[in-house]
């Protein structure tokens, strides 16, 4: 099982004075809920299904109360972990958590109420490891798309693993124990209370190891550990049960993915590899941009390491230890989301077809301006080739595939200026031909999925087309939940019809 | 209940008035007022007289080191400037306002809840807590949970667990920060009158008892006008730009 590393010969004065709590039993009422059965014994905790006394309504969400084991009031890490999660938790909304209903205090009866997420935590598919590598892809994206919310709110998980994993019905994953997390507008109790690193053993980051708690990235490398778990069968850094033994991830490179299993495609070892980089500044920038690219695999940027079958070689890991010696993570950013805000992801929606010269030379510019002030910023440029809504699918024609390839050609010529001046290399630059019948929808759902920051499209130029049409921007507008901004051409430049060799 | 705390007034109307403005809307049932009512500002009759009128329905103040001096007067060892704001506060408070400021305590404690001005250990000696080393300090100076103190311009929050851990932490505003009672907290809402930390809006907090959460907030206020009252009254001019600049 994973070790959880604290200091567990710390006194902890605060704890004597409390009350040591009387064993529960079912049927009693703590306030206003009645424990039904205990779920759940743990090292840390206990977990009981409870119902709501006197509930009034109908839409009664099933619930669990967790309550700390109190071993005589010693164990700092119980204690001021189950306090980190009672402030954190109330803070915390939206369907990656668990709903959050009540919590009593430590001068009385300590508890947490919260939905109960039905259904085993990703803990036991560790088990079965190495799985199928669509399964891999498909948990990754999912959890990196539960980990970009929760970092959009301020939270850094900073203890990412199988077993704080779930999932809702709808595939919908859901992180759970926030007890070693660290909210940008809360105090952080845990900073100052332990001299060795927290976090669990495996998935710690190499700056969690060096006390560093407040990078969203971390819980990339976490992400990336469980990757390779999932793909090989076997953890990238072992399961070391010292700081020693932890520091050696600050030099050693994981062994090769396909090493050891000859099926996982260069692209995922590459993402895993990413994941797994040291400086947290070469891994991902937000948890965001890595479920685009496992959602796009054909748009990962290979470097060499993708293909490699081995690990490195003495040589380069005394290479790697030198440096890493006395090495210091670098400044990390002061507030989670401000490492967010500098790496958003920006969707140009362009219209190659139909599109006025004018207009895609003034989209062009927004998006470059936009993407110029953020070093940070990823592209996607979207094109959406409309199908029929009924009938054959013409893709698997030639005359289909040749449409998406002269889009996919006209996106990229579109963009190449842009991609010239601001060296947008290293995958900051993607391209997607979305096939639809309903651009609208096509473009509100990429953005959706994909985490986007902020679309931005021209408006329909013809005001004939607009009126036979509808407004495709007004639509995307409507329904999405980021920023939009709806370019338009300057007036009275309209009328040129797009070039094919503009621009 | 719900305890609006406001701190270094500094004789600052318009700072003031935004903040009892504000501080209704949140629907505050009480008021602590943490000393430094006067110095710096062109309005310390003024803000005397609210403070005192808070007071007669209820509320709770303690002297701050401005306060001490204008009652006892300037002395030759004070700086020059230090020494004109005295003086023209002191001429420009009634006798009767004196009186109050003179008759105010230097601590106040209601419940777990104690209020001072600088700190716990030597509440007369003025000294500030800078840092976590003197948080612990106070904090071990008395057995209250939550210290409430001003002295320090700038909103602060520290506490300190059962094992004499010291943690600090600086508020984003309008964000309720629960503060579990098995913990000693010290809370600097920072200066309502003449706020240090690079933003002009006036400082304060509100604590509410019943979900023991503390919420700094801060208040856009008319600096150029409290400004422009400090220039008109010759008092030292830097006083008026460290308002709009909040520095």
């Amino acid at each position: 099982m994973d070790s959880k590393l604290y200091s567990r010969s710390l006194g902890y004065a605060g704890g004597q004075g409390l009350p040591a709590p009387s064993p529960l039993e079912p049927g009693q009422v703590i306030d206003r809920f009645r424990l039904e059965e205990k779920l759940h014994v743990g090292g840390m905790a206990h977990i009981w299904r409870v119902s709501e006394v006197n509930h009034a309504g109908d839409s009664r969400l099933p619930l669990i109360m967790k309550v700390p084991r109190i071993k005589g009031g010693e164990d700092p890490a119980t204690i001021v972990g189950f306090e980190v999660e009672q402030m954190i938790m109330p803070m915390l909304a939206g369907p990656h958590v668990p709903k959050f209903i009540a919590k009593g205090d430590f001068t009385r009866q300590p508890y947490i109420v919260m939905e109960r997420i039905e259904g085993v935590s990703l803990r036991a598919r560790l088990d079965e490891a190495p799985l199928a590598i669509d399964e891999v892809i498909e948990i990754g994206s999912r959890v990196a798309t539960a980990l970009h919310d929760l970092h959009r709110q301020h939270l850094v998980h900073l203890d990412v693993k199988p077993s704080n994993i779930m999932f809702r019905p709808d595939g919908t994953a859901v992180l759970v124990d926030f007890g070693l997390s660290r909210h940008d507008h809360l105090p952080d109790l845990l900073d100052e209370e332990f001299t060795l690193p927290m976090g669990t053993g495996p998935y710690m980051s190499p700056e969690q190891v060096q006390f560093v708690r407040n990078d969203p990235r971390s819980d990339l490398f976490a992400l990336g550990v469980m990757l390779y778990h999932f793909t090989t069968g076997e953890r990238p850094f072992g399961q070391p049960d010292s700081v020693r033994g932890l520091r050696r991830r600050l030099y050693m490179e994981a062994v090769p993915p396909r090493a050891i299993r000859k099926d996982c495609p260069p692209w995922l070892q590459e993402v895993i590899f990413k994941c797994l980089e040291v400086k947290a500044e070469r891994r991902y920038q937000t948890a965001g941009q890595l479920a685009l690219d496992l959602q796009d695999p054909s748009q990962v940027v290979l470097s060499k390491r993708a293909e490699r079958l081995q690990g490195s070689g003495a040589i380069k890991t005394f290479k790697r230890w030198f440096f890493a010696l006395g090495a210091e993570p670098a400044a990390a950013y002061a507030k989670t989301t401000e490492q967010l805000e500098r790496s958003p992801i920006i969707l140009a929606a362009v219209d190659v077809d139909n599109a006025t010269t004018p207009l895609l030379e003034r989209l062009r510019e927004t998006v470059r301006r936009l993407v110029l002030m953020e070093p940070g910023a990823r592209l996607a440029c979207v094109s959406v080739m409309k199908t029929a809504r009924i009938g054959m699918d013409d893709l698997v024609d030639d005359a289909g595939r040749s449409r998406h390839v002269k889009q996919l050609v006209g996106l990229k010529h579109w963009a190449r200026p842009i991609s010239k001046a601001l060296n947008l290399d290293e995958g900051r630059l993607t391209f997607h031909v979305l096939e639809a019948p309903d651009a609208a929808a096509a473009i509100t759902e990429f953005a959706q999925r994909n985490q986007v920051d902020h679309i931005v499209m021209g408006a329909r130029g013809s005001s004939v087309l607009r009126r036979y049409l509808g407004s495709v921007s007004a639509q995307v507008l409507a329904n999405s939940e980021c920023t939009v901004t709806v370019v338009r051409a300057t007036p009275g430049t309209e009328a040129a019809p797009a070039k094919p060799d503009a621009p | 209940m719900k305890t609006a705390l406001i701190t270094d007034l500094h004789a600052n109307r318009e700072a003031v008035e935004a903040v009892l403005e504000h501080a209704r809307f949140q629907a505050v049932d009480q008021y602590v007022l943490l000393g430094d009512f006067v110095g710096y500002g062109a309005d310390p009759g003024w803000v005397v007289d609210t403070a005192r009128a808070l007071v007669r329905q209820g509320a709770v103040a303690v002297m701050g080191n401005h306060d001490e001096a204008v009652v006892r007067g300037s002395s030759p060892h004070m700086r020059p400037d230090a020494r004109h704001v005295i003086e023209w506060t002191r001429a420009h408070l009634s006798a009767e306002q004196i009186d109050w400021l003179a008759s105010l305590p230097m601590t106040q404690q209601r419940g777990d809840h104690l209020y001072v001005h600088a700190n716990a250990w030597m509440p007369s000696g003025w000294d500030y807590v800078h840092s976590r080393s003197e948080a612990v300090r106070s904090l071990h100076a008395t057995d209250a949970r939550y210290t409430f103190c001003g002295h320090m311009h700038e909103p602060k929050l520290y506490h300190v667990s059962g094992t004499g851990k010291a943690g600090d932490f600086t508020p984003t505003p309008g964000v309720p920060i629960p503060l579990p009672p098995h913990r000693q907290w010290l809370v600097i809402p920072g200066s309502a009158g003449q706020p240090r930390d690079g933003n002009p809006a006036a400082c304060y907090a509100v604590f509410d008892d019943a979900a023991s959460a503390l919420t700094y907030h801060r208040v856009p206020y008319d600096y150029e006008t409290a400004g422009n009252k400090i220039r008109a009254a010759e008092l030292p001019q830097r006083l008026a730009a460290r308002l709009e600049e909040g520095q």
